[in-house]
């Protein structure tokens, strides 16, 4: 088998996903390809995302056909020197096997489990080994299946830690207060329980303020801060769409307010709002989100900037932002080293998921 | 944390963990304890499908209340209780038996907060069984939601899976109104992922379980998952079908499938009930009334027949709405011509 010659498979992202289907190929056979090229779309029940290319090269093969569905793992297309020969493709694709991989409750899938820190139950799910560890922490109303484009692949050469914040997705719902450094100390107890010592955060939102507070609170904890369309930059944050995430307890309004966190709002699937009810539903669920929108954005501001505090840091730090953000101004990055991403809104890691996973594996 | 669950296991741990978190819930019925007074057997039953099973280990006899086989008492004793400051859950077995007791549910339950004028509540629910398949026949088989759907001031839930099932039957003990749970029988050995904290299903609010642009089915209770494989038929056939599972007929959320019909422009609605004056009939009409304009083709019904359900095996298995029938009458909405 030629070693030049790659396979473009269907990526596996969340724990449920068991097969993609193909939107639409983004670039022609022949086209010089290379990591930064999105070369196909694929679509899961979850969500659509582009796929870029893992390597520099030459899409030889386009095998998936627009419109079909494919297994996780399953053959999208081939990339390959100009040189490689005809012949040798079509052997490589003629005999290209799906590994298996474990789907929902399959055996090897990493699960999400469960730790306990200061009464609270939080849970977590860890992928990969070694390297500087990244932790990552939803935003508001999030949970850790928010990271599902990046978390794999951060873990490929490094621990890496998806959290439930206290009040949020699988975790207990006790908030306390509601402010930032009582969802930070919970972090922080997690990041001791589970001896993961010096660790890059990397935060969203909400999440980016607790992970700073982290690094003020923790400064041995903290190898590095990725701040992603974070709050604690500044007093500004569309309240309004904190009131909306808590009051719909339907469909219909859900769909409606989670729209405003995408640039393209169509990424918002039925299965992505059924899932988000699914956590809102639990009990207690609504009053955590409530306190935390009164402990952490009382009045629809942001009542936690650390601006002046992060100065005093002296790990690397960054700040990403989607240009489209409508929910924290992306001015907020001025004055950090910051990147703005086009055509991304408030969840440019989901939205453009390899460029946010590159800049966060390049900055440790 | 979410883990496999059937049918029968969400019913009783939404019993089960509302019992604990709510002193003043009570289990009334036929069984429910099973073997009380006959010494070793306390607990053995649990209902005649084994639903409650266990419980009164934990609540005992004051919470878990074995009754006579008298329908019309006991029924009556928890509306009677839920006016009184309880919140009671009573198991009739069978909803086909449901007869003997309509002035307890129709005239006094469905009643009180109209007629003391708003100052009066009646949290109290009435879990039955229903549904052919069982080999139960004619007196054990029905599905008469349509009956109870009928009457103002009941509220009338038809899970279709374990997820909605803890879900909705925790929002039934927690509402103010006299609430009718049906359970279909074939259903209680299915499982799926049912997280292991409480949490409710509101009331009036539909599951979107396939999204699709070219039919809309509706469908109910087991039918959900009827739709469901015929829906999967005919994706490969390029038709692609929104199947929508209403979970409550009263109240109805309408507002969901007329937005979809809106988009489809047809619509196939799936009924295990008898045809005349059920859901079927009644989702119809409405969208025929409000979304008249945008149908490209009749609403059809799927439905059992006018009969009673037959006893014969071969006939009973013909009696239910079948995934291909469902597919048939899809294609001929799609085929049709005005």
């Amino acid at each position: 088998m030629n070693p030049s010659i790659r396979a473009v498979t269907v990526p596996k992202w969340g724990m449920a996903m068991s097969e993609g289907k193909v939107t639409r190929w983004l670039v022609a056979e022949g086209a010089a390809v290379g990591p930064g090229v999105e070369i196909v779309d694929v679509e899961s029940t979850k969500i659509a995302s582009a796929i870029e290319a893992p390597v520099v090269g030459v899409l030889r093969r386009r095998v998936a056909t627009e419109g079909a569905t494919l297994p996780v793992g399953g053959l999208l297309g081939v990339i390959a020197d100009a040189s490689v020969a005809d012949a040798d493709l079509d052997a490589f694709v003629a005999g290209f096997k799906v590994e298996a991989v474990a789907a929902d409750d399959g055996a090897g899938a990493p699960a999400p489990t469960y730790v306990e820190v200061g009464g609270n139950r939080l849970r977590y799910l860890a992928m990969g080994d070694g390297g500087i560890p990244v932790v990552l922490i939803h935003g508001f109303g999030g949970d850790l299946e928010n990271w599902l484009f990046n978390q794999p692949a951060l873990a490929a050469s490094r621990r890496a830690i998806a959290l439930d914040l206290p009040g949020h997705g699988g975790s207990s719902k006790a908030v306390g207060a509601g402010d930032v450094a009582t969802l930070a100390a919970a972090v922080a107890g997690l990041l001791v329980a589970l001896d993961v010592g010096k660790a890059h955060l990397v935060g969203h939102s909400l999440g980016g303020a607790v992970a700073a507070r982290v690094a003020i609170d923790h400064p041995e904890a903290a190898a590095a801060l990725s701040l992603i369309a974070s709050a604690g930059l500044g007093p500004e944050i569309d309240g309004a769409y904190l009131q909306e995430f808590i009051a719909a307890g339907r469909r219909r309004e859900l769909g409606a307010a989670l729209g405003k966190l995408f640039a393209d709002p169509a990424l918002v699937t039925g299965d992505m709002i059924n899932n988000v009810l699914k956590s809102k539903r639990l009990d207690g669920a609504t009053e955590a989100l409530t306190a935390i929108a009164v402990g952490s954005f009382p009045g629809g501001r942001q009542a936690w900037v650390m601006r002046d505090r992060l100065a005093g840091l002296t790990i690397p730090v960054q700040a990403i932002f989607g240009a489209e953000d409508r929910i924290i101004p992306t001015a907020h990055a001025a004055g950090l080293p910051s990147h703005i991403i086009a055509g991304a809104g408030h969840m440019v890691h989901m939205e453009k998921a390899a460029e946010v996973n590159r800049l966060i594996g390049g900055l440790v | 944390m979410a883990r496999k669950l059937t049918f029968r296991q969400a019913v009783n741990e939404a019993l089960r963990q509302e019992m604990r978190r709510d002193p003043t819930v009570i289990l009334l019925g036929e069984d429910i304890a099973g073997g009380k007074g006959s010494p070793g057997e306390q607990d053995a039953w649990g209902g005649d499908m084994g639903i409650t099973k266990g419980l009164i280990g934990e609540f005992g006899e004051r919470r878990v209340i074995d009754t006579p086989i008298s329908e019309s008492a006991f029924i009556g004793a928890a509306v009677g209780a839920a006016t009184s400051g309880l919140r009671p859950v009573a198991e009739l077995m069978f909803v086909d038996f449901m007869g003997v007791c309509f002035d307890q549910i129709f005239n006094q339950a469905a009643k009180f907060r109209y007629m003391f004028g708003g100052k009066a509540k009646t949290p109290v629910v009435i879990r039955t069984q229903m549904g052919a398949g069982y080999r139960a026949a004619a007196q054990h088989s029905q599905c008469l939601y349509p009956l109870f759907t009928h009457i103002p001031g009941l509220k009338c839930v038809v899970p279709s899976g374990a997820y909605d099932c803890k879900g909705l039957l925790t929002q039934a003990i927690r509402d103010d109104d006299p609430v009718i749970f049906f359970e279909h029988k074939l259903l209680y050995d299915v499982a799926e992922d049912v997280p292991e904290e409480q949490y409710t299903i509101p009331f009036g609010e539909a599951n979107v379980v396939r999204e699709g642009n070219d039919v809309t089915i509706v469908a109910l209770a087991r039918m959900v998952s009827f739709a469901k494989t015929a829906a999967e038929t005919l994706a490969k056939e390029g038709i692609d079908c929104e199947v929508i599972d209403p979970r409550t007929t009263s109240p109805l959320d309408l507002d969901t499938i007329l937005e979809s019909v809106r988009r489809t422009g047809r619509l196939v609605v799936v009924d295990e009930a008898h045809p005349r004056c059920n859901m079927a009939a009644d989702i119809a009409a409405q969208v025929a009334e409000q979304a008249f304009g945008a149908l490209r083709a009749p609403p059809r019904m799927v439905t059992a027949p006018h009969t009673p359900v037959p006893f014969s095996p071969s006939l009973e298995d013909l009696f239910v709405p079948s995934p291909e029938k469902i597919a048939t009458a899809v294609r001929e909405a799609r085929a049709y011509k005005a």
